[in-house]
């Protein structure tokens, strides 16, 4: 049964990270296909409540689709969180993206620059996603440019050396996988359906991420320095990827009852835990936290907090590389308006062309 | 330097200069498709580039192989053609790098496909189909950018009349060579006039031939590209990655 299955440590049957995790991907996919050939009786009477009818679909755990009356709640909700989501994907290629033209090795510059451009690609199927909820995407990249949407305060931090693309691609794309596997089951179809494909390639981003580690910690002195250095600065900002405690959490209750969402913050924290300190001796490489020890009671390992003030300074604009970030973006977005334009222009006279020799 | 280690050299170091010069572009294209697009054009350069210096270090025999020759090397070994390591530039620079060098490309790795040496034939028979979409890809920005907007029309033709000079060094004869680039020169012209004329831009007249990059004399920028790409492996010498 999904939900209880979290790999407790040592009982994971594949050292390689993700593995149960891809496992949990295909389960999702599975379930989809199957809800999908269940159908659903065709749509409401016509006297019906639709809300209730709503409802009803989302507790049979059937799809809610683009055509389907949903409360405006709901819809925000999912734009809301669907167009974050998009932003991170996008915004996120930055701080990978700043190594491709360094990448130790002809084969390590190749994965990275196929891992970069995933993530635009991953960028794109989240924005279609949202626009099937009734908004474009100029729309959306221009709230992001406004900064009136966020993206993922992780992206907010540098990469200074070549071990910090490791430790994101072990750190951060794992985090986001075990944020993410619970969204394959998403109320919503179209994103369930996008999650499904994003967190398959996430899961090989995280294996490739882990690798770079895995060679760089049983590399050379100066090595295996730069991939403790890098796990040590990016360890507690993967944590607060989950968001604040449970108990802060402004847009928890409504998400479950809705199935947006399926495990608290908290929860999915600790599944992150718990998977990373398997593999972090594996790779040998220390996790920062004096207060990691395995809890027999909780079946679960007790470790300390991340900060979440300085979670909160990063939200609101204050990390090390917001500014950059944001400067980055909106200058790539003006510079490109003049091709655009020419493409456009373009476009209509081809239009236009075709029309006369209609005509 | 001549035979067939130089020859191999000089289409990887095209091929890895060019991916290093698109890769630049990713996070910073005018479109998030175009940003995918150029992503995809630069990992079909950089697989060409690991498969052919590869090669070229089979052929010299002093055991190279593909990252000793791509991080261990300094200006004045490489011997790529000027046209690649030339800066991106706006928009219609790289358009105008990309449409030049796959009207190259295409009849060179069509010609290698049935060459002798079975290891450039298996290359180009790869190759050529890659440089078809990525003649395509620069054919449909030429026309757009050249017929689209004032200005954009103006930074296009700008952008062929600064690019144009270095394209004659490509087809620079090397009879000795498994294919003379100078017979690629027709197929080259018959490919370019037709698409710069459908984008209302004017063919430059022949004049300045900038030349030297096939025999490792560069322009300035190389230098930095280098500095920049080498930098991490050079600090690590015999490091494993
Ligand atoms: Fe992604
Ligand atoms: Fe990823």
């Amino acid at each position: 049964m999904y939900g209880n299955d979290f790999s407790a440590p040592g009982d994971a049957p594949d050292d390689m990270p993700g593995a149960g995790l891809l496992g949990e991907v295909e389960a999702a996919e599975a379930e989809l296909r199957a809800a999908a050939a269940r159908e659903r009786r065709g749509g409401p009477a016509p006297d019906e409540d639709l809300a209730a009818y709503f409802t009803e679909v989302v507790d049979a755990e059937q799809k809610i689709e683009p055509r389907d009356w949903m409360p405006e709640a709901y819809r925000r909700t999912l734009i809301r969180q669907i167009a974050q989501h998009a932003h991170s994907e996008i915004i996120g290629m930055q701080p990978e993206g700043n190594w491709i033209s360094r990448a130790p090795s002809l084969k390590r510059k190749a994965i990275l620059l196929a891992k970069v451009q995933d993530e635009a690609g991953h960028g794109l199927y989240l924005y279609a996603a949202a626009e099937t909820l009734g908004i474009s995407r100029d729309e959306l990249v221009q709230l992001l440019l406004d900064g009136k949407q966020k993206y993922s305060s992780i992206f907010n931090y540098p990469t200074l050396t070549w071990a910090d693309v490791g430790a994101i691609g072990w750190l951060v794309d794992g985090a986001a996988i075990v944020n993410q596997v619970p969204l394959c089951r998403c109320s919503y179809g179209p994103y369930a359906r996008a999650m499904i494909r994003v967190c398959k390639e996430e899961s090989f981003h995280q294996r490739q991420g882990y690798e770079i580690l895995h060679t760089l910690a049983h590399g050379t002195p100066e090595q295996q320095a730069m991939a403790q250095d890098a796990v040590d600065r990016w360890w507690y900002p993967s944590l607060a990827m989950f968001g604040p405690p449970d108990g802060d959490s402004t847009h928890s209750t409504q998400s479950m009852a809705w199935k947006i969402k399926r495990f608290s913050n908290d929860d999915l924290r600790q599944r992150f835990v718990d998977m990373c300190v398997q593999q972090a001796e594996i790779l040998g490489l220390r996790i920062p936290d004096d207060g990691l020890r395995w809890n027999e009671e909780r079946r679960a390992y007790d470790y300390t907090q991340p900060d979440y003030d300085e979670l909160m300074q990063v939200i609101k604009g204050n990390g090390p590389c917001n500014r950059e970030r944001m400067a980055h973006r909106r200058a790539a977005h003006a510079d490109g308006a003049w091709v655009r334009e020419a493409a456009a222009a373009y476009a209509a006279k081809r239009a236009d062309k075709r029309e006369k020799v209609a005509a | 330097m001549n035979g067939p280690f130089a020859f191999a050299l000089g289409l990887g170091d095209d091929a890895l200069i060019a991916a290093q010069r698109l890769a630049e572009w990713t996070t910073r294209a005018p479109e998030m498709e175009e940003d995918i697009a150029l992503a995809n054009i630069a990992l079909d350069q950089l697989g060409a580039a690991r498969l052919l210096l590869s090669y070229a270090g089979e052929l010299e025999a002093a055991g190279r192989d593909e990252d000793a020759l791509a991080y261990l090397r300094d200006d004045r070994e490489f011997l790529n053609a000027l046209l690649v390591e030339l800066p991106n530039g706006d928009f219609a620079v790289t358009m105008a790098k990309l449409f030049f060098l796959a009207a190259y490309q295409l009849p060179l790795y069509t010609a290698l496909a049935s060459c002798p040496d079975e290891r450039l034939a298996a290359i180009g028979a790869k190759a050529r189909k890659e440089s078809a979409y990525h003649l395509d890809h620069g054919a449909l920005w030429v026309r757009r950018l050249g017929d689209g907007t004032e200005e954009s029309h103006r930074r296009m033709q700008d952008a062929v009349d600064h690019v144009w000079p270095y394209t004659h060094e490509l087809f620079a004869a090397d009879p000795a060579a498994p294919v003379d680039p100078a017979g690629l020169r027709a197929a080259f012209d018959e490919t370019v006039g037709p698409v710069l004329a459908e984008a209302t831009l004017t063919r430059p007249e022949r004049g300045w031939a900038p030349t030297g990059g096939r025999k490792g004399v560069h322009t300035e920028h190389l230098s930095y590209l280098l500095a920049e790409m080498q930098v991490l492996h050079r600090a690590h010498p015999g490091a494993q990655w």
